[in-house]
């Protein structure tokens, strides 16, 4: 930890983050005990990452045998197969609840991306009719809410929500903070564009669309991918608004009830799972639905990733 | 700097939309204009509002009525009759709350994990940040970013899950503990260290992510300060206590005012997923009371008395923290029209 400052030989607003750096003429040379101890810290914090995922999707793939010979949790592989995978697929809740989950979290981000997007840039332009108000009633969600009880007495009751899809997706689809990131970064778009379309006779709509969202891709991406992993991982809706119905229950709800609470799993005891060899172990079956309900955010993730100092930052810390 | 900046750009005049060419131009003395009438402007500005509208009913039915729904908290709510029908019994559900010592262990419980993650989970993405900032590589800064970043996008269930493979009774841990003549020790189920344990999780899930607004502070210093400071003999340990750090302090101060005034919210999936594990001794929190003793035990009025006390003590931290940071001369969440 010997350089534990690091001195920018560059202009602090530059893209800086991304480039490499040299190490200034002035700075002292590091130690090698704290260049070994930097990096042993920094392995250690990624170590700490990447062994349970690897862990769990290494699992999932392993045939009975090797979960006997690690004796439960496989880190060292002996033999891979993607028997779990078959059985967990060939339909049954477990097929039906990733298939939902899917649907969910893709019209969910649709639904979530278009309100949001329209009520940022409608909220954007300076000096507009009632823009202080509408922000001020969107930014005092933050600070107070009714609580749990309330709010499923709403869904529920007034708009008998219960046992309906609609209830995991309405509810939360509007998050006041992420349309204050995007409306930060939109009024960050060029004035002299908007003006120029003005001129040229286009309505907000064809503004909004042709002129602000190509300029704020990386707000976008981001606030998907916030709202996307919002709907993907919320399991404590379905216990309050479905929790009977099992042919309803999305991903992270059968994970819980699965794995995390360990009931057993449909199609699973004791006499199948130890009747043939090809029968996979019932740890894999569990860490196979774990690693479902990873894939997904392992598929994203990569594309986004590279936006979310931009995405995030001008809007959260600006003013 | 204060998170939401509600007057950014939007200065008092009433020119039209973007009238007003550049967004920096607020610093500037303005002539006063005429103020447009109602009608006029309603009709030049009618689509950005109309663009609005879709997230306003959203937020009205999902977040207000619920605001308005704390009247249950005055009730005995019977859901046939709803909201406006329930028998009004004023205070009686928080004479019931206040005389249970469930709901005050759920309490003592919140403020304690509250306390515990402040002190082992604030410092963590700081010196993370400062850490990573160091590392001369770009390609492998932003591979350790990429990767620590990565468990914020897990969902709690995931969180816990691969926490029980790893430390559980049959997990990793224990194995090797046992295969090496070792006692087990199963952490997922000691109510005595859960609060550690959960702070743990919400480290290994949140603070990697945590680091992204300290990383940006960190660059806004000026990098001539730290050449000014080495030529006057200042080694790193000073350079980091005198310059990075004061230069992340508004950072930290705004954070830590978020923090306490969520001091209530420890977190509930994460107890909700734990509770059957630990036993409600360890993991009942605010939430959790109001979510078991509302809706799973069927009494709505309970809950939501417990609900309401949660959000209005909140309210009130919130407000507290703040003035706290305006006292440190910090501009901290927000801070009233100059």
């Amino acid at each position: 930890m010997s350089s534990a400052l690091s001195f920018r030989t560059r202009p602090a607003k530059s893209k800086g983050f991304q480039s490499t750096r040299k190490r200034p003429v002035w700075e002292e040379k590091p130690s090698v005990v704290g260049q070994t101890a930097k990096g042993a810290t920094l392995t250690l914090v990624v170590l700490f990452v990447v062994v349970p995922v690897y862990a769990v999707v290494l699992t999932s793939l392993s045939p009975q045998s090797s979960v006997n010979i690690a004796g439960g949790i496989v880190l060292v592989p002996h033999g891979l197969t993607l028997n779990a995978y078959r059985e967990m697929l060939q339909g049954g809740v477990i097929t039906r609840a990733m298939v939902i989950s899917m649907i969910i979290t893709i019209i969910g981000t649709i639904v979530s991306m278009i309100v949001s997007v329209l009520c940022a840039y409608g909220l954007s332009r300076p000096r507009s009719l009632g823009h202080r108000w509408i922000l001020m009633t969107l930014i005092a969600t933050m600070f107070f809410s009714g609580g749990i009880i309330p709010s499923f007495i709403v869904v529920a009751d007034i708009f008998h929500g219960y046992d309906q899809y609609w209830a995991l997706i309405l509810p939360g689809a509007v998050s006041a903070f992420n349309i204050l990131i995007i409306r930060a970064f939109y009024m960050n778009t060029a004035n002299e564009l908007i003006e120029a379309a003005k001129l040229d006779g286009a309505s907000e709509f064809r503004i909004l669309w042709s002129v602000v969202l190509p300029t704020s891709k990386a707000v976008n991406a981001v606030m998907a991918l916030f709202y996307a992993v919002g709907y993907w991982s919320a399991f404590f809706n379905v216990m309050l608004y479905m929790p009977a119905d099992s042919s309803k229950w999305t991903l992270q709800y059968v994970l819980y009830t699965y794995v995390s609470q360990g009931a057993t799993m449909p199609g699973q005891n004791a006499a199948t799972a130890f009747a043939g060899k090809d029968q996979p172990a019932p740890l894999s079956l569990q860490m196979c639905v774990v690693v479902l309900t990873l894939i997904p955010i392992l598929v994203i993730y990569p594309f986004v990733q590279k936006h979310f100092t931009k995405g995030m930052l001008t809007g959260a810390i600006k003013g | 700097m204060s998170a939401i900046s509600v007057r950014g750009g939007t200065a008092t005049t009433e020119a039209g939309p973007g009238a007003d060419a550049d967004e920096t131009g607020r610093r500037r003395v303005r002539t006063k204009r005429p103020k447009l009438p109602f009608r006029v402007r309603l009709r030049r500005d009618w689509p950005l509002l109309a663009m609005a509208i879709p997230a306003l009913l959203l937020v009205i039915a999902f977040n207000y009525l619920p605001m308005f729904g704390t009247v249950t908290a005055f009730e005995y709510y019977d859901y046939i009759l709803g909201f406006w029908q329930s028998t009004w019994i004023g205070i009686e559900n928080f004479q019931a709350l206040f005389a249970d010592p469930n709901f005050w262990h759920a309490f003592e419980n919140t403020i304690v994990l509250s306390v515990v993650q402040l002190v082992l989970y604030f410092p963590v993405p700081i010196g993370l940040a400062i850490l990573l900032n160091s590392v001369l590589n770009s390609r492998i800064r932003s591979f350790i970013q990429a990767i620590v970043y990565l468990p914020h996008f897990f969902s709690w269930v995931l969180v816990i899950v691969l926490f029980q493979q790893m430390l559980g009774g049959a997990g990793l841990l224990n194995h090797l503990l046992l295969t090496h003549g070792m006692n087990a020790w199963n952490i997922m189920t000691d109510p005595g260290s859960f609060k550690y344990l959960v702070t743990a999780q919400a480290v290994w899930k949140e603070a990697g992510w945590g680091i992204i607004v300290f990383l940006a502070a960190i660059a806004a210093i000026d990098p001539a300060l730290y050449e000014a400071a080495a030529a006057d003999g200042a080694n790193r340990w000073r350079r980091t206590w005198h310059i990075t750090l004061p230069g992340m302090r508004s950072v930290i101060v705004l954070l830590l005012v978020l923090r306490l005034g969520n001091a209530l919210n420890v977190g509930f999936e994460q107890f909700l997923i734990q509770r059957n594990a630990v036993g409600s001794g360890a993991s009942e929190v605010l939430d959790t009371y109001s979510y078991y003793y509302g809706v799973a035990a069927n009494n709505f009025g309970l809950g939501a008395a417990a609900g309401l006390f949660k959000g209005v003590v909140s309210l009130l931290l919130l407000y507290g923290a703040n003035k706290v940071a305006h006292f440190f001369g910090e501009d901290g969440l927000y801070r009233g029209t100059k």
